[in-house]
């Protein structure tokens, strides 16, 4: 009876689907239509006056960037809306005095968010395999890349989720941190088309490790390593899970 | 009387510093129907909260069902179905959704046939299909009770149930209650209708300024309410009961203008009449009378203001 219960993390994993399902415009949709754009935009629009790089035609190079960062921010508002919303309501009275401990919680909650940016991830893929040649030479790395970032960033958005006390912080991370780390982090170039200074400056950005592994896992180029790519995801992924911990035993901002 | 829960010298303080409990000690039994008092912001449902897991304890131990609510808490919160105070619920979800998912979330396989159980009781199965923002206050109400039986709860906490829920409603609510009591299940719950308490409660607590300042079988206490009082307003001032009235409960007030006497009327039917046909005997005459009755209200209105 004790061991772990089971229905609860089903019917918050299925609570959790059913509200992608109902805001199925705003939760899948609009990041593909945003992406799609993207791939009209600098793939055919202007990609065209841009050179390949290193084999790889501009409209293909910038593919994995874009679905990092509809993985990044989709990630963090999911979750972070998921959590914080039946705070902001007051129904998290009944998962606070519900039979379930925070393992499952975060298991069911995050897992949730996780699975709605794979499958979001998988879709802008498709969307963008129909505008652009798309090769991807290690699937089993892209998997990996694109699961274990849903995943942390999932985690992310749950602390954000539980660390904010209103809707504009909810918001601010993504928009002032999540986005401007995306777009800095290689998503549209590779680092090393940058300056000395500005290549060293960049590694500082964790986004960078991110954006390098999934596209290695494309066209086999890297801004870093794949093996510190997987590593520094681990990082955040441990990193992330050690706030969680932290979060439940303190029972800070769930509980008085 | 088994114990089902045990609350032992249990306090709160919260961030802010307020003391909302304070060295609280509290034996629920098994299957009965607790009700208890007080007044706004007295502490009621921080004691649930607490109980329920919702709100951390400051100092103290609590068991429910013997299980410690920290150390045990799966198995105490097994037990456990709590409708909050706050009328908080989904918005976008259907009723049935709400409360199925509720079951789930305390552990128990879905059962379809005892959902439609608890809807029909509650006369929410016309609705089952609505969302539940679609509901009035009352539905919504009653919707958070469904929630709290989802999961077959041995307990039952309902904090101020019948807040905002019409007459005829809370009559099926009572009846709801009585038959969970039937079937075992120990209820707690916090009213500010004392006439709700009255005909609803086997024991009453009453908590002020988060101290538990009376617990009481309601039997006892209604025995306590029974007493009542016949004032006489003399005609002459009276400096002492005479010697021969002895043998009544009387008692001098206002300066020996008003005699009071105290009677309980399931016992002596006869008092009255042998009391005032004494007095006449004695010479002592009256101009005026009336009779009081004191209430729970009273009682808890006394208990509660003595304390301010
Ligand atoms: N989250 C909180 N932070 C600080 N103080 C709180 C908090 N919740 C309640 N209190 C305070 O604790 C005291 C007890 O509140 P509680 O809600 O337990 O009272 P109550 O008996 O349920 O009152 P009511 O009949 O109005 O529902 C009040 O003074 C209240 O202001
Ligand atoms: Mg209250």
């Amino acid at each position: 009876m004790s061991a772990i219960n089971v229905y609860a993390i089903r019917a918050i994993y299925r609570f959790e689907m059913a509200r992608t399902r109902r805001t199925l415009m705003q939760s899948i949709v609009s990041p593909v239509i945003s992406t799609a754009l993207y791939f009209v935009v600098f793939g055919a629009a202007i990609g065209g006056r841009i050179p390949e790089v290193e084999g790889v035609s501009y409209g293909a190079f910038i593919v994995p960037g874009l679905v990092m960062l509809s993985l990044l921010t989709q990630s963090i508002s999911n979750a972070s809306f998921g959590i914080y919303f039946p705070k902001f309501v007051g129904t998290i009275y009944e998962l606070l005095s519900a039979p379930v401990s925070y393992f499952e919680i975060v298991l069911s909650y995050v897992g949730a968010a996780a699975t709605k940016s794979v499958v979001l991830g998988l879709i802008i893929l498709a969307t963008a395999a129909l505008l652009v040649p798309l090769k991807i030479e290690h699937p089993l790395w892209m998997i990996l890349f694109l699961v274990l970032t849903s995943v942390t960033f999932s985690l992310i958005g749950f602390i954000i989720g539980i660390w904010a006390d209103g809707f504009e912080k909810l918001q601010a991370i993504p928009l002032l941190i999540i986005t401007p780390l995306t777009f800095l982090g290689g998503s549209f170039y590779s680092i090393d088309m940058l300056p000395p200074f500005w290549r060293t400056v960049s590694l500082f950005n964790p986004v960078v490790y991110l954006v390098s592994g999934f596209r290695w896992s494309f066209y086999g180029l890297a801004d870093v390593s794949v093996g510190l790519s997987l590593a520094m995801t681990g990082v955040f992924l441990t990193v992330s899970l050690a706030v969680v911990a932290w979060i439940f035993r303190t029972g800070y901002r769930l509980k008085n | 009387m088994q114990t089902v829960i045990s609350v032992t010298n249990l306090s709160k303080t919260y961030a802010s510093g307020l003391r909302a409990l304070k060295n609280i000690n509290l034996d629920i039994r098994r299957g009965e129907i607790f009700a208890l008092l007080g007044p706004n912001g007295a502490g009621k449902t921080t004691l649930i909260g607490i109980i329920c897991g919702i709100v951390n304890p400051s100092e103290g131990t609590i068991r429910v069902g013997g299980h410690d609510i920290i150390g045990d808490y799966r198995a105490a919160r097994y037990m456990i179905g709590l409708v909050p105070q706050e009328l908080t619920t989904d918005a976008f979800e259907t009723v049935w959704n709400t409360v199925s998912f509720s079951r789930g979330l305390f552990g128990k396989p879905a059962d379809p046939a005892h959902i439609e159980k608890v809807l029909r009781d509650l006369s929410l199965w016309a609705r089952k299909d609505s969302k539940v923002m679609t509901l009035s206050g009352g539905m919504k109400r009653r919707l958070l009770i469904a929630k709290a039986l989802s999961h077959e709860p041995r307990i039952l906490f309902l904090d101020e149930p019948t807040a905002g829920v019409d007459v005829e409603l809370r009559q099926d609510m009572w009846k709801l209650v009585r038959s969970l009591q039937a079937s075992g299940v120990t209820i707690i719950l916090t009213t500010h209708y004392i006439d709700e308490a009255e005909e609803m409660a086997d024991r009453i607590g009453v908590i002020s300024k988060g101290e538990i300042i009376l617990v009481e079988e309601k039997a006892e206490l209604m025995r306590k309410l029974g007493r009542k009082q016949l004032t006489l307003h003399l005609e002459k001032t009276l400096v002492r009961i005479p010697t021969g009235l002895s043998s009544y409960s009387l008692e001098l007030k206002s300066g020996g203008t008003d005699l009071i006497y105290t009677y309980d009327e399931q016992v002596d039917r006869a008092g009255i009449t042998a009391l005032l046909r004494d007095l006449a005997a004695a010479g002592i005459h009256f101009k005026d009378l009336q009779t009081t009755q004191s209430s729970l209200e009273d009682i808890f209105v006394t208990l509660v203001s003595d304390r301010k």
